[in-house]
């Protein structure tokens, strides 16, 4: 079993808009790319051509419908990565000490070295946020891009995980959830951001911005919205708008 | 615990260059290491997509490392369709082709048919195609949006996408209508998140809540094919309350413009003119008709004035308000075809009219208008519209456009602050437009001009002598499809097959998959080109394609020329072509080879001119005949279209000092990469708004050389060319259409938009096929290109047919049922899911999710292949028989827009089944066997 850090220094960590993300998968693939070279094992891609494709990902999209009583069925886009979890269950079940969590930025990350693809770390994972790579059969999970968000060899304004660097719709922010003052503590505390499952107890660092409620939903009466008719009827209104402009 | 290397060498080199991942063409930084693409990752620079990029554009390692890329040039062995080929080497390849089409151009040059498809370089292909001498040429857009495009162009020089876009910084309504969302995609992301921060309403009018829809505060779920006639709702409920904006449409439109009453007579429904071709008003202050132009006039928009001669005419304005305050356009009268209830058309329009009369926003900016009025600031009304496919490929799709044209013009919302903005070289009037051309085919020689224009009347029109027959082979340009300003693509095929109006002798085309996805009637289409005639040759004599993949198409092809991958290639992103520009800046980009070829591969346009320069075309050699161009890089450098005017607009003149015009600099391309691929030049502050009257733009402009001087845009609310039209077909002009086209022609070419049903459901019983099919483009794949990406298919390797939960529950089917779905053209089975948040009578599908077995180099039993499906064998290029014998085009009989999405089925369940039907016997392919696995970066991890 292996032990988590009875405080983090940061908590890094996203903020998802779900009320702007359009599920495009944008960042479900620069995650990829950029992950499949960087940290630990590339994430490998079996029968990648074939009848039954299956990869590893860092980062997947799930597309829910829900169907409110008083307006449309709606659409919610829900990307899902790892949450950083302040009481993560995947490294206290850990039996290598492969799975642990960072105490001076609160990431959680696997040491593939240590991993013997035991599996138990994904078991314990109530948000199904792990994956063994089937090519490679060592766990992986969202590092929060350890090898950007520090990387002196890219522009300060890159070191950001590679999902929130390229998201079209703005939906994907990160920063340090620790401090009040930090911009996605702000928006989190704007918008209601909300923990994924908190009953669970795993604390997660990661926060989910709820979509706003839709226009179309308790839309009123039939006619409550209609405009006026013009005074003296559309061609009376206008003679009386031609004699205004002269 | 170990320690995680946090600062890892990431790459030798960053390499800028423009994404071809699908048609947005945004800007990206392509990370090498040992040679190899270590990562690709979004321009911040870059005017469209400022850093962002989507999904295609990360999956572009995939892409460019393909196993499906072929490798040599081909020669057909086996049969047509069988997929066997032998390797030949380039010069093999070019002699033959050469060979082909010296004979083509020496005997009849329209007996060559160029088209191409998701092409980015049609200001070259088109060019070479013109000096060929063949009639014969057009890219994709006929069969994609040349509605829009067109509808647009006429009726006020612009459209959406790359002619403009919403003014995201200002607007405070946004309407967005049926849109592809692989067309101005990551703009379109940008935009929404923007308005999301300004808490601004959007507004998504779809048949289905997927994708930007899903994130609109408000959902339109309309019926296919009816956008029209809600908007037509929407201009009925404004005029009604009088929130139109009149001094706008007074200055900037043809409102006031008058139409002459002479029923039976050659000018009734003309706009009358005086003897200078000034159209005339009718003056409120001496109630007569009087020149546009007089300084003192004071146009009215309503009246009637006597013309003499026993006619009398009424203004363009009075008319349209009599059209659209017809009950018929009522909100109640509308929503049961529309599928909207008048409750919200009502609510958007209350929306539309707040938004436009009570939050009018304003720019401190003074500026001068064309006629010298000097304003002080600049007003807008801050409604913005973005449309594409959805409402344009229909049988209706241009006259629904116009109708979205008409609602903006109306609020007064084009190109003012908050509303939609042209971007440059837009706007592009008709009045600045060419002709199309194609008439004067002859033996040896160059075409006069471009195929492709804006036809002002029937004078236009490519018939031969007898006024009737088509010249073209697509019958672009004729009776069938007068303003077919983008060609009709999906009906190359079909008409060259049966020999209507004549056969062919080389079918050439590029990247364009016609054997599969790009058909309607994939399985007819697939007969016709293995199709044989009496003596045993094939029915189309010679096909040469060009594509880098393994497509479908390749199989049909007699002759392949192998193009590079994206990251292999020189293009220009031109502003003689499709442009990129934003509405504050002019713009072109570059994309080169940011990785060489490891392959028998050569960029299509470098093979063209190549080609070109073999068949001695004029501007391809000189006088020796020797090649004037090395590659497609020294042509985007030199040649000059006119005068100063060359591919790219950047670093002109010999020292690289010139804008828009300017002497070819040898080393512009140097500068566009030194600028991270892309050249990027503001227009000034008081030329930002207003653009269709603005005298600074039109210096600013015509400087550029975007256009020649000030071009007079008055937007057309009443199109008088189609009334020309209207004219012939009524038996008032020397031409005259066919008799069964008469009708077509006279009741839809009205030069005030209307809404009629579409063709395929108003010639079908509706009983027999009460359901609507159509497909949306998933955000994560582009056409068939996505299905070789191992990232990608696995996002959508399979395409369920979705299906509303009252259909399943009327036909019996629940989630992983298979179902049948019926059309007067075909039959499908394909699986079925459940869904809530689509249209009640609408079925769709992912488009281009579903390959041929073999093709790609994909597993012939991969999901694509076994599940995966397409709604095109349901889809014919023709519509159902009449019993006349004739081929009527499954087309808007206006500009010929391929009318995908008119598209009536019928949905029953299908015994339990683990493939889609149809099945077709499994493609050879003509590249290796793919590898098992992908672990891609293993070496730098």
């Amino acid at each position: 079993m292996t032990a988590l850090p009875a405080l983090t220094e940061a908590k890094l960590g996203l903020v998802i808009d779900l009320d702007t993300c359009v599920g495009c998968h944008a960042c479900v693939v620069s995650c990829k790319e950029w992950n499949t070279g960087g940290y630990g094992a590339p994430l490998g891609d079996r029968d990648a051509y074939g009848d039954t494709p299956e990869g590893a990902w860092l980062n997947r999209i799930h597309s829910y419908e829900i169907s409110p009583e008083n307006g449309p069925a709606e659409i919610v886009h829900f990307p899902k990565s790892c949450l950083h979890c302040d009481d993560a269950p995947c490294v206290t079940v850990c039996p290598t000490g492969a799975s642990y969590k960072r105490s001076e930025d609160g990431i959680v990350l696997v040491d593939e070295d240590r991993c013997i693809g035991c599996g138990l770390c994904a078991w314990a994972c109530p948000y199904g946020a792990r994956e063994m790579d089937p090519v490679e059969k060592v766990m992986k999970k969202c590092t929060l891009c350890v090898d950007r968000i520090y990387n002196d060899n890219i522009p300060e304004e890159d070191r950001v995980p590679a999902c929130v660097r390229t998201c079209p719709a703005n939906a994907r922010h990160f920063g340090d959830l620790a401090d009040p003052e930090s911009d996605v503590s702000q928006l989190v505390a704007a918008r209601g951001g909300m923990d994924l499952m908190p009953a669970l107890g795993t604390k997660p660092v990661n926060k989910y911005l709820p979509p706003r409620r839709k226009a179309d939903r308790d839309s009123g009466t039939p006619h409550a919205d209609r405009l006026p008719d013009a005074p003296g009827g559309f061609l009376g209104w206008l003679d009386a708008t031609l004699d205004r402009l002269g | 615990m170990a320690g995680v290397e946090t600062s890892p060498y990431v790459s030798d080199e960053v390499r800028q260059t423009t994404c071809y991942m699908c048609a947005c063409r945004c800007g990206i930084n392509v990370h090498l290491r040992d040679g190899k693409v270590r990562y690709i990752e979004g321009n911040r620079d870059h005017p469209v997509n400022r850093g962002v990029l989507c999904a295609k554009g990360s999956a572009g390692i995939m892409q460019h490392y393909s196993p499906a890329r072929l490798t040599t040039p081909l020669m057909r062995t086996g049969e047509r369709g069988e997929g066997k080929f032998r390797p030949i080497s380039w010069d093999e390849a070019l002699d033959v082709a050469a060979s082909w089409l010296r004979e083509v151009r020496h005997s009849d040059p329209r007996k060559l048919a160029f088209f191409t498809g998701r092409d980015q370089s049609q200001s070259l292909t088109g060019w070479w195609a013109q000096q060929f001498g063949t009639p014969n040429f057009a890219a994709h857009g006929g069969f994609c949006s040349v509605n829009m495009a067109t509808a647009g162009i006429y009726t006020f020089g612009g459209a959406f996408w790359e002619f403009g876009s919403p003014d995201w910084e200002r607007t405070e309504l946004f309407l967005l209508f049926g849109v592809a969302e692989d067309h101005d995609s990551n703009p379109i992301k940008l935009g929404l998140a923007h308005l999301k921060e300004r808490g601004v309403k959007v507004v998504g009018v779809n048949p289905v809540r997927t994708g930007y829809n899903a994130v609109a505060d408000e959902w339109v779920g309309i019926t296919p094919g009816t956008d029209g006639l809600f908007v037509a709702s929407l201009i009925h409920e404004l005029l009604r309350a009088g929130k139109v904006d009149t001094d706008y449409l007074l200055r900037y439109t043809n409102a006031a413009w008058l139409v002459i009453d002479n029923i039976g007579a050659t000018d009734h429904g003309l706009i009358a003119r005086d003897d200078n071709g000034t159209p005339l008003v009718l003056d409120r202050g001496s109630s007569t008709a009087r020149p546009s132009d007089a300084p003192d006039v004071r146009p009215a928009l309503k009246g009637r004035v006597d013309l003499g001669d026993g006619r009398s005419a009424t203004p363009v304005f009075e008319l349209l308000a009599r059209t659209y305050l017809d009950p018929r356009y009522a909100p109640a009268a509308t929503a049961e075809e529309t599928g909207v209830s008048a409750a919200q058309t009502e609510r958007i329009a209350r929306d539309i009219a707040e938004a436009a009369f009570e939050r009018t926003v304003v720019v401190e900016q003074p500026w001068t208008d064309l006629k010298g009025e000097r304003h002080e600031r600049m007003v807008g009304r801050p409604v913005s519209v973005h449309a594409m496919r959805g409402i344009s490929a229909h049988s209706n799709g241009f006259q629904t456009c116009r109708l979205l044209h008409l609602l903006q013009i109306l609020i007064g919302s084009i190109d003012v602050p908050g509303g939609y903005r042209f971007k440059p070289p837009y706007p592009r009037p008709i009045a600045g437009q060419p002709r199309p051309h194609g008439k004067e085919s002859h033996a040896d020689a160059p075409l006069s001009g471009p195929h492709l224009g804006f036809p002002r009347g029937p004078e236009d029109l490519l018939l031969e002598d007898d006024g009737v027959t088509p010249i073209r082979i697509d019958k672009g340009f004729s009776w069938d499809a007068p303003l077919s300003a983008h060609g009709l693509m999906h009906m190359v095929i079909a008409n060259a097959h049966a020999h209507d109006p004549y056969g062919l002798d080389v079918l050439f085309m590029y990247m364009a998959n016609m054997a599969w996805n790009s058909s309607m009637n994939t399985g007819g289409v697939m007969e016709m080109l293995t199709d044989r005639d009496d003596s045993g040759a094939y029915r189309i004599p010679k096909i040469i394609y060009s594509d880098a993949y393994a497509s479908e198409m390749v199989a049909y092809a007699d002759l392949i020329l192998p193009d590079t991958t994206y990251l292999e290639r020189h293009d220009a992103i031109s502003l003689l072509d499709r442009p990129i520009s934003e509405p504050d800046a002019m713009c072109d980009a570059l994309r080169w080879p940011v990785c060489e070829p490891d392959r028998e591969v050569r960029g299509f346009q470098s093979v063209l001119l190549d080609l070109g320069a073999r068949l001695g075309l004029p501007g391809m050699v000189d006088d020796a005949g020797e090649p004037l161009y090395r590659d497609y890089a020294d042509y985007i450098v030199n040649h000059q279209r006119k005068p100063g005017i060359g591919p790219l607009a950047g670093w002109r003149g010999p020292d690289g000092a010139d804008t828009g015009r300017g002497e070819p600099n040898p080393d512009q391309l140097d500068r566009y990469r030194e600028n991270g691929g892309f050249f990027m030049d503001h227009v000034p502050e008081e030329a930002r708004y207003f653009k269709h009257a603005n005298a600074a733009w039109a210096d600013w402009a015509t400087a550029r050389g975007l256009q020649d001087g000030p071009v007079e845009n008055v937007f057309q609310l009443y199109l008088e060319p189609l009334r020309r039209f209207q004219l012939a077909a009524e038996g008032h002009l020397d031409l005259a259409p066919p008799q069964h086209l008469k009708a077509q022609i006279r009741d839809h070419f009205t030069p005030l938009p209307i809404w009629y049903p579409p063709f395929e459901g108003a010639r079908l019983d509706t009983v027999d096929y009460p359901l609507h099919a159509i497909t949306q483009r998933p955000a994560a794949m582009y056409h068939s290109w996505g299905s070789q990406n191992a990232w990608l298919r696995q996002i959508h390797g399979t395409n369920p047919l979705f299906v509303p939960a009252e259909v399943c529950d009327a036909a019996g089917l629940e989630d992983g049922d298979w179902a049948f779905v019926i059309s007067s053209h075909g039959r499908i089975r394909v699986p079925v899911q459940r869904m809530h948040a689509v249209n009640g009578k609408t079925l769709w599908t992912w488009n281009a999710i579903g390959k041929r077995a073999g093709a790609w180099s994909l597993s012939p039993e991969a999901p694509e292949a076994r599940r995966g499906f397409l709604l095109n064998h349901l889809i014919n290029e023709l519509l159902p028989p009449r019993g006349d014998g004739r081929r009527w085009s499954n087309s808007d009989p206006i500009t010929g827009q391929a009318a995908w999405f008119d598209l009536r089925v019928r949905i029953e369940k299908a015994p339990p089944a683990d493939h889609a039907e149809p099945r077709f016997t499994p493609l050879a392919s003509p590249v290796e066997k793919p590898p098992r696995n992908v672990v891609y970066g293993s070496e730098w991890t």
